[in-house]
């Protein structure tokens, strides 16, 4: 169906609008308004991930403690999403969760390897704010970020902020 | 027919509370305020019974001699109170939970609404007409 890439597309435009409209006023883009527009992207995917958790746990009973948490982002959000299951998911059980996609939606569409490397940050920016927004809404300030190191596989590592 | 419907945020402040005008506006708001330490309190003690499902409906949170009030929690920590009028015994545990999952339903559709900031006082007319709709018809 093409449901699937319509999200993908729009998202596309997101990243190159942005990064454009920079570019346009700005000129050059050195590293603090890549940094801008990093964090623009960013601060999209936060508000969209804390309305997307309301609806999808509007039947869900609560959760016990943090491990469930991350297991329900792992399973059931990132399916709902990303249309697959986190592959990997570790935890030092002091705060800090790695969560490895094997094949992430967003980027297998770039390439297999290792080509456009360096372009990716730029397309898991909304993705980690999503995924910052959503635990946001269920109780848990994170700082989450993402590297790729071999196309599509990625690795989202999610710090909780203990207050 | 509820008598007051409130929603208060995670920080424990309202984003939303309503009552029927004719009465004390100011008991409603002090019933609510106090019901929140019963909210609390029910949160926290099914934490340590891991054995059964958490549940977001919270049920009879304390009767009075006048009104009863009833809570459900959401899983972003988002507090709905309803109070009923104790006088009015048909109403059945059943129908306050479709209330309360009505109202769950007309909150994510605030929450997903791109204009509506989380944390600002909700002033959707859709969740407005749905409470409305809940409230005891004065007149």
């Amino acid at each position: 169906m093409a449901d699937d890439s319509l999200f993908e597309f729009l998202h596309m435009e997101i990243v190159s609008h942005i990064f454009n409209e920079q570019q346009s006023r700005k000129g050059e883009l050195d590293n603090k308004d890549r940094a801008a527009c990093i964090s623009l992207l960013e601060a999209m995917g936060f508000r969209v991930g804390q309305g997307l958790i309301e609806r999808l746990t509007r039947d869900t009973p609560s959760f016990k403690d943090e491990l469930d948490i991350m297991k329900f982002i792992c399973k059931d959000f990132w399916t709902k999403v990303f249309r697959r299951q986190v592959d990997n998911l570790r935890t030092n059980h002091q705060g800090t969760y790695v969560l490895q996609d094997n094949k992430f939606s967003l980027l297998t569409q770039f390439s297999g390897g290792k080509q456009y490397l360096d372009q990716a940050p730029k397309y898991l920016a909304f993705s980690c704010g999503v995924v910052r927004g959503a635990l946001s809404n269920l109780g848990l300030e994170s700082v989450v970020t993402a590297e790729v190191s071999i196309m599509p596989s990625c690795k989202f590592q999610v710090v909780i902020q203990k207050l | 027919m509820a008598v007051c419907i409130a929603v208060i945020a995670k920080e424990n402040y309202p984003l939303y509370i309503r009552s029927v005008p004719s009465q004390n506006e100011l008991k409603f708001h002090y019933t609510v305020h106090t019901s929140l330490d019963v909210v609390e309190e029910k949160v926290s003690a099914v934490g340590k019974s891991l054995a059964d499902q958490r549940e977001l409906y919270l049920g009879l949170l304390y009767p009075t001699e006048d009104y009863k009030v009833y809570g459900y929690v959401t899983n972003s920590k988002v507090k709905f109170v309803i109070v009923v009028d104790s006088s009015n015994t048909s109403l059945r545990d059943n129908e306050i939970r479709s209330m309360f999952r009505k109202l769950h339903n007309s909150f994510t559709d605030v929450m997903c609404n791109p204009f509506y900031n989380p944390g600002d006082p909700i002033q959707s007319k859709a969740f407005n007409g749905i409470v409305s709709g809940m409230m005891v018809q004065t007149g």
